[in-house]
């Protein structure tokens, strides 16, 4: 009884609180901008947000190079710690007037979908999402890289590099994406050794994102793989990639980042380890974005590749690692880019 | 007279000095990274400028609140008998995508196809619970292992029926989902209600299960505190031996109260599957479950407390976003929970022996204690709370081992 009546008064409450307001412009200030008014880029992240030291962080980096040599204002929101606000996140920044809007990750695919046609006059992009057929809307374009391209690349360092003909990858979360990246090393590694052994494991089945931000357990299962004989580790485990680095300064092996140049951003006692990394140029592609828009050459419902040839992906050289076999990359490369290797995106 | 207040003002204080604590020290971590306390605070309260916006913002609260409030009483049924049930993860990650699979495999008409759906959720909520109910009290495992450990399975289990058997997604998409649930599965949004109430229409759809939530909060409500099962379930909770002793059946206690709390759990993540996603995909929301033990410790295990308690959460994660709009860290949200989760365990044991002391005086002075059961919706001072519950021993434990 209590309990009704206390319901029943807080939602009189609310409903008085709603109502008292002036009935005025009611709904949708939907952001027109036109090329005359500052640019206010608004910026969405994938879970886990802002300090990723990975895939948000990057991002970050090319909006704020952009806003910063063009002028204006950069807005940027993470997502509730179980990202399931992402739809406040996207419609709350369109609604604001930010523009262009950029959400980040293939997690937005839904959700950009459903945002994008209720503001028209927004521009949307999204990164690893694709929109190619313009099903996500008029306004959406797709920042997509080759992920296989250059894992392709780390493949064929790994296995020039490897004293055992034996190596290993290590995925954050079973998914498509992670998978483009497991296919494109395995391709490259075979490429050039076809009896190589790969040990290939993910850290956390599908749909269950703890994979991305587990040092603890990316350090286990890298420790398997060096136990097991293998002596290059490449990782695409985000946040539990330094799990990976861990194991192999124990063991006494080397790994492959992922994403950004990880032998910068590792401490001095792990950059040994860090034979290399493969790049995903996410900070070039969203500057670039906020460039074309600036300049008024978005077009909406297409997609823009960042593969080899425009150099959106490819492999570090820090460290100078793989700076003998730099001659023999190059020459896959070149064929990755002429067409006469063609990578494969998903594993058999 | 006095006693009664007494005994309110008690019951409330851990709760409220909770808070109060919690929002001490948010406001101290706001100021040193530099922030002025006061204006966040605002920021967080400012629902919106224009009615929309506000109406929103209020239906943005209450849709998460659905959920945090369903798994609030899933781990409160079992908290007040005394059981730790950490395996809500699990049973509604489980239950989703097996209702969602049923959803979407067959056409019936609407009430009987949504009716389908909730019962699917909850039989296998029920079922996965009950599997720790009766590895307890046949082999004296005890439920916070079995049910972590079956969590695991749960979330592999899943996990494999949407990549192989129950894939519904086209290959190569990014985001791999079961089929989608059709038209006459789902239930309608409450936005005519609003609108009928003169409120502005919102952006998003008010879920429908809101009224269901309701119900089941009410049907917990009276299960717990006006029925003989209730009663046993509460004594069992109180005193495994004494409610033995007096005839309660210990062991059929724990396996009904895992099914019922597992049936509630099957149906935390309907709100979503039913009213706004209409399948289970790999970003279906996680982590509901472990929410929903904080929620439940917030709550202090009753279902009034636990409404207020999922509105508090869904507030404070509302708020975030405004935060992030006023260059506010939304991690401050964060602090706040975190800190009212911990602040909340000390309160009550705090409460509890305020409590305890003041029966103690009380018996003193007037022979037997006024040991009446506290009044509707209010827990007797000495209720059992998730706090205590985690160290203090589990009722049913010496039967099930010895079995």
């Amino acid at each position: 009884m209590k309990a009704a009546a206390l319901l029943l008064a807080g939602s009189m409450a609310l409903a008085a609180c709603a109502s008292d307001e002036p009935t005025g412009s009611g709904s949708g200030e939907g952001g027109g901008g036109t090329a005359t008014e500052e640019l206010r880029v608004g910026l969405a992240y994938d879970t886990g947000g802002r300090g990723d030291q990975s895939f948000n962080d990057s991002a970050y980096g090319g909006a704020a190079a952009a806003v910063d040599a063009l002028g204006g204002e950069l807005q940027e929101l993470s997502p509730n710690e179980d990202a399931s606000n992402r739809v406040e996140l996207l419609t709350q920044l369109a609604e604001q007037g930010f523009n262009p809007v950029i959400a980040v990750g293939f997690a937005y695919d839904d959700v950009i979908g459903e945002v994008a046609p209720q503001f028209p006059d927004t521009t949307f992009a999204q990164v690893d999402g694709s929109n190619t057929d313009g099903a996500k809307g008029d306004n959406v374009t797709g920042l997509v890289f080759a992920e296989e391209e250059g894992s392709f690349l780390a493949g064929v360092a790994a296995a020039l590099k490897s004293e055992s003909g034996h190596i290993g990858f290590v995925g954050g979360v079973q998914s498509p994406l992670i998978e483009k990246f497991e296919a494109g090393y395995v391709a490259g590694a075979q490429a050039v050794n076809p009896q190589i052994t790969i040990d290939r494991q993910y850290i956390s089945p599908a749909g269950d994102v703890s994979g991305f931000g587990d040092p603890a357990r990316g350090q286990i299962v890298a420790q398997g793989m060096y136990d097991a004989g293998a002596d290059i580790v490449y990782h695409a485990a985000g946040g539990s990639g330094i799990g990976v680095f861990q194991a192999a300064a124990a063991s006494g092996n080397r790994a492959i980042g992922v994403d950004s140049d990880q032998y910068l951003t590792v401490g001095p006692e792990l950059q040994p380890v860090v034979m290399t990394s493969m790049l995903k140029r996410v900070d070039n592609a969203v500057e670039q974005f906020i460039n074309d828009y600036s300049e008024g050459n978005v077009q909406g419902a297409t997609d823009v590749l960042n593969d080899l040839s425009t150099e959106g992906v490819g492999l570090a050289t820090s460290g100078g690692f793989i700076d003998d076999i730099q001659g023999e990359i190059d020459q896959y490369r070149q064929q990755i880019v002429d067409g006469t290797i063609t990578v494969p995106t998903t594993v058999e | 007279m006095n006693g009664l207040v007494r005994r309110v003002g008690l019951s409330l204080l851990g709760p409220v000095l909770a808070v109060l604590v919690a929002l001490v020290i948010s406001a101290a971590v706001i100021a040193l990274i530099g922030e002025d306390p006061v204006a966040a605070f605002r920021v967080m309260v400012d629902l919106g400028d224009s009615p929309s916006q506000q109406v929103q913002s209020i239906v943005v609260i209450l849709n998460r609140a659905v959920p945090l409030f369903l798994a609030g009483l899933a781990v409160a049924v079992a908290f007040r008998m005394g059981l730790f049930n950490i395996g809500v993860e699990g049973q509604y990650r489980l239950a989703t995508i097996l209702a969602a699979a049923v959803g979407a495999a067959v056409v019936l008409p609407g009430p009987l196809h949504v009716l389908l759906v909730v019962v699917v959720a909850m039989v296998v909520g029920a079922s996965w619970a009950g599997i720790v109910g009766v590895l307890k009290v046949t082999r004296g495992v005890s439920e916070v292992i079995s049910s972590i450990m079956l969590n695991f399975i749960a979330l592999g289990l899943a996990s494999f029926l949407l990549t192989g058997p129950l894939r519904g997604s086209p290959p190569g998409a990014s985001i791999v989902t079961t089929a989608e649930i059709p038209e006459s599965g789902r239930v309608p949004s409450l936005n005519g209600v609003l609108t009928a109430l003169g409120l502005a229409t919102p952006r998003s759809g008010l879920y429908g299960f809101l009224l269901v939530a309701l119900v089941v909060g009410v049907v917990v409500a009276v299960l717990l505190k006006r029925t003989r099962f209730g009663f046993d379930l509460r004594a069992t909770g109180l005193s495994p031996s004494a409610a033995t002793a007096s005839g309660v059946d210990a062991r059929g206690m724990v396996v009904k109260t895992m099914l019922i709390s597992g049936g509630i759990a099957g149906l935390i993540g309907l709100p979503d599957l039913l009213g706004a996603q209409y399948d289970y995909g790999t970003e279906f929301t996680a982590g509901l479950g472990f929410l929903g033990i904080a929620v439940a410790l917030l709550g202090r295990s009753t279902p009034l407390g636990i409404a207020l308690a999922a509105l508090l959460f869904a507030f404070l994660d509302r708020a975030a976003l405004p935060l992030q709009f006023a260059d506010i860290p939304s991690s401050v949200v964060t602090i706040i929970q975190g800190t009212i989760v911990l602040a909340v365990v000390v309160a009550n044991e705090i409460a509890r022996r305020l409590a305890l002391r003041s029966a103690e005086r009380a018996g003193a002075a007037a022979g037997p204690g006024p040991q009446a059961d506290g009044d509707d919706g209010v827990p007797p001072p000495t209720a059992p709370d998730g706090g205590q519950r985690v160290h203090t021993g589990v009722p049913g434990d010496q039967q099930g081992v010895q079995a």
